[in-house]
């Protein structure tokens, strides 16, 4: 077990340089953040001067080596766009995000399970059938069209929650929440719906498809044969197994709802990360679309590699694997 | 085992939860003397130091808070502002008699010193406001309310200059370590930029960075008594980007005011009776400029020589242009099409030199003739990735086709499109210029003096290289001739030489809509930035 962690551990360090170092040669192409810091009207002294205090004159690998070096010490320079620290934006950020796919990652587990679960003992229901097609929907519609079409109805058409921000959020040391007000929560529900969207639809259509397979094997039939009730049968037996797979998918969903937040963070002008990353590509403001691919690396290789040692736990046959394999 | 029916049930308790929570929640009214104005626009302030970047978005929130020595009226004419009077005593001398009584934020006085300061911390290496004090040298304080600036070079047009000039509290900087502007490499945030002392109109409460910015009225503001005072007395500033999500805003009602409306939506919102529109002239030309230095053009089927540089194929792309299809198809009517490189309202614009050729596409054909093109020939246009330009180089580039100039348009991002310009990597461009100082020097100088390379001003962004003694000679004439009326000769006669060269091929003003709810009062300002303090909430 310690050895297969440390061989992931690694692994893990090897992919976050790999990352760095693709994410940092990307940005040269982006664009020359010193002609979006300066007006048109801007003379070519002011260019020059501007280019080297912020040491953009220094060729790219020296700009590489160096972000390196200060990135291991916590340090990600100062953003271009709004000067000040982006380790310091990226933690104030980081709440909002992190709110955002939480709330989503949740709806997708206490909706997703129950649909999936219902659609799977109800096959024939017309209730599975809207389901099921609704979920069509859900998979195929982008992000930012759900976002429009509720900012649309709930808030034009109803005027019942607010079509962009985050409301008011109360600060408990670094973190700054917006679950304790009330227009905190009321700013949450249509970006988390729109995010959720997505999860939940893909998590109904895995435990459907899981639940379908299980119920089909043979110690369900000896569990009925015993004579055991539908419910023990169900949820006992049958959802138990079904878990396995949900757990990844789940695990690297929530990956993908922080990283790929950026749209709807977007169309809800949601002050987390991937607003901040949007708005610095924009500006090609390189520390902070740097920093932010690194963190968003570092949040995927750390839950991949929690997703693994999970698989560790919840499977048992994986360790029996290994040790039979150790032991040859 | 999981309880699933519980499971269940408590999912649904909570969906109920946050459903009911959130349609029960009613807006917590405000006082009634207070009215809050609540602006959108899609950029946020970069920076609250008024001398570190000069960005019209941080330029948008510094305008309310700090203030000049000048100040301009609704009709965008130089008044005094926090000075009261000024005087030139000889040539190098500008005398500037303060305003007294005048109080910053924090409550400390305004005097000659802070001036002094303002205008060192104006003139720092790290400053990128240096054209708004164009000329000066130093400042001399003679007494407490009295100013010397020393001029290192003659501008007549200082106070054209010097509306940019903030004032910021010398005391106020020095207790906090921000008597410099920021510094990016030094890895440190400085106090300024997050925070402001001003003696203007309103003071920052809360600054959010992409979250929000609020300002509230300056009860002691020396200019209260003002004929042109709204009645707005607190700002939320908010920053949203999607174009959807902004308009969404405003018809809901969420928010009063939104700066940037997407173009396509105008007509629709002029229809809707709860929204207001205030259009007005942006103080900024567009146009386009062509290489006109090279023997051999790079973007070109032409070898061995230059087509762009005889007038007669410049003349032809002027007559090409439909420019009022360009105005109602890709402007959608937002726009006055223009034959001048500086617009109406500047100093020293002439009626004179407004005058496009006409299009006349058969006349262009033969002109190209004329100049041994029958054929025609084929080129690149370069254009930034935002809109309009984008649209506009296609329309262009359609039409310059049709007259036989085979055009491709090709659409940088901005990132990137100042850059190459800067490096001359263009044969034929548009670009849009602001007439920052509201006088024509500035326009002239960049635009159409030789350049001169790195060591001055002179020709700054003319990326096409166009170059004429003539014009440089009148130039510098313009530069440093203080009889107004003497001067403003000299430029009519530059827009003229401009216009018979075709050094650019100006295409027209745009014309900018301000969208509000229907109990909002604004006025139009033409550096389009909105005054708040002359906002009224009905």
């Amino acid at each position: 077990m310690l050895a297969f962690a440390i061989r992931r551990l690694l692994q893990s360090v090897l992919v976050m340089l790999a990352v760095g170092f693709i994410a940092f040669s990307l940005f040269n192409f982006t664009g020359d953040p010193v002609a979006l810091m300066l007006p048109p009207e801007a003379t070519q002294a002011d260019r020059d001067e501007v280019r080297k205090s912020l040491g953009l004159d220094e060729p790219s690998y020296v700009q590489f080596a160096i972000f390196v070096k200060n990135g291991l010490q916590g340090n990600f320079g100062i953003s271009l766009r709004l000067g000040r620290p982006v380790s310091q934006l990226l933690i104030e950020r980081l709440p909002a995000t992190l709110e955002l796919a939480m709330t989503a990652a949740l709806l997708g587990l206490l909706i997703g399970i129950p649909m999936g679960i219902f659609t799977a003992l109800k096959r024939d229901s017309w209730t599975s059938k809207v389901f099921l097609t609704g979920s069509l929907i859900g998979v195929s519609l982008p992000n930012f069209l759900i976002g429009i079409f509720l900012i649309l109805i709930f808030a034009v058409w109803l005027g019942w929650l607010p079509s962009f921000g985050r409301g008011d959020v109360t600060q408990i040391g670094y973190w700054s929440t917006g679950f304790l007000t009330q227009s905190g929560l009321k700013a949450l529900v249509l970006p988390a719906i729109t995010l959720g969207f997505y999860p939940v639809t893909l998590i109904m259509r895995l435990v459907r498809a899981e639940m379908l397979e299980v119920l089909r094997t043979d110690y369900i039939k000896f569990a009925r044969a015993r004579g055991l009730t539908n419910h023990a049968v169900h949820f006992g037996h049958a959802l138990k197994n079904t878990l396995v797979p949900v757990i990844t998918i789940t695990g690297l969903q929530l990956g993908g709802l922080i990283a790929f937040a950026i749209i709807t963070e977007t169309v809800f002008q949601w002050p987390g990360m991937g607003l901040l990353f949007i708005q610095a590509v924009q500006f090609a403001d390189i520390p902070v679309m740097a920093a932010y691919l690194c963190l968003i690396g570092f949040i995927f290789v750390s839950i991949n590699l929690m997703v693994d040692m999970l698989y560790y736990v919840v499977d048992p046959r994986l360790r029996v694997d290994r040790a039979t394999l150790g032991g040859h | 085992m999981i309880n699933f029916r519980k499971l269940l049930s408590a999912s649904v308790l909570l969906a109920t939860l946050l459903l009911s929570s959130a349609a029960t929640v009613s807006t917590a009214a405000a006082p009634a003397n207070t009215k809050i104005l609540r602006y959108a626009s899609q950029d946020d302030p970069q920076t609250l130091d008024p001398h570190s970047a000069n960005l019209t978005p941080t330029n948008r929130v510094i305008s309310q808070v700090y203030e000049s020595l000048v100040a301009r009226d609704k009709d965008f004419k130089i008044i005094p502002g926090l000075a009261l009077w000024w005087s030139n005593p000889d040539a190098k001398t500008w005398r500037f008699k303060l305003r007294p009584n005048v109080k910053f934020h924090d409550g400390s006085p305004f005097t000659a010193d802070d001036v002094v300061f303002s205008l060192e911390r104006t003139l720092h290496p790290l400053s990128q406001l240096k054209s708004s004090v164009q000329g000066v040298a130093s400042a001399r304080k003679i007494d407490d309310l009295t100013v010397d600036f020393v001029m290192k070079e003659p501008n007549p047009v200082l106070l054209n200059h010097l509306y940019q000039f903030r004032i910021m509290s010398k005391i106020w900087a020095s207790k906090n370590n921000a008597l410099t502007p920021q510094n990016y490499k030094s890895n440190e945030d400085t106090f300024a930029s997050r925070n402001t002392n001003g003696t203007g109109p309103f003071s920052v409460k809360l600054r959010q960075p992409d979250v929000k910015t609020v300002l509230v009225a300056n009860a002691d503001w020396w200019n209260n008594a003002s004929k042109e005072k709204g009645n707005v007395t607190q700002v939320e500033m908010l920053p949203i980007k999607s174009n959807a999500t902004r308009m969404a805003a405003l018809l809901s009602g969420e928010i009063d005011f939104v700066l940037d409306p997407p173009q396509q939506d105008v007509a629709r919102l002029k229809a809707d009776p709860n929204i207001r529109i205030a259009e007005g002239h942006e103080a900024r030309i567009q146009y386009f400029a062509f290489d006109q230095f090279r023997d051999e053009l790079l973007y070109s089927s032409v070898k061995g020589k230059n087509p762009l540089r005889d007038l007669r194929v410049r003349q032809a792309m002027g007559y090409a242009i439909d420019v009022n299809a360009i105005r109602q198809v890709v402007m959608r009517g937002l726009s006055t099409p223009t034959g001048s490189i500086v617009p109406p309202g500047t100093q020293g614009y002439s009626k004179e030199a407004d005058k496009r050729l006409p299009f006349d596409r058969e006349k262009a054909k033969a002109l190209l003739t004329e100049a041994g093109y029958p054929t025609g020939f084929s080129i690149t246009l370069d254009c930034g990735a935002n809109q309009p330009p984008a649209d506009i180089c296609q329309a262009v580039a359609a039409m310059l086709t049709q007259i036989g100039i085979r055009t491709t348009p090709n659409i940088v991002p901005l990132a990137n499109y100042f850059s190459k310009l800067q490096k001359f990597d263009t044969s034929f461009y548009l670009l849009s210029w602001g007439a920052t100082t509201f006088d024509s020097f500035y326009t002239l100088q960049a635009l159409l003096n030789t350049n001169s390379g790195e060591q001055s001003s002179n020709g700054d962004s003319n990326y096409g290289r166009y170059s004429n003694p003539k014009m440089d000679e009148l130039i510098g004439k313009i530069k440093s001739e203080f009889d107004m009326k003497k001067r403003d000769g000299w430029i009519g006669e530059a827009l003229l030489l401009n216009q018979r060269d075709i050094a650019t091929l100006p295409l027209h003003q745009p014309v900018i809509p301000w969208a509000m709810r229907k109990n909002i009062e604004a006025n139009f300002a033409p550096n389009n930035i909105a005054y708040f303090f002359r906002f009224k909430k009905n």
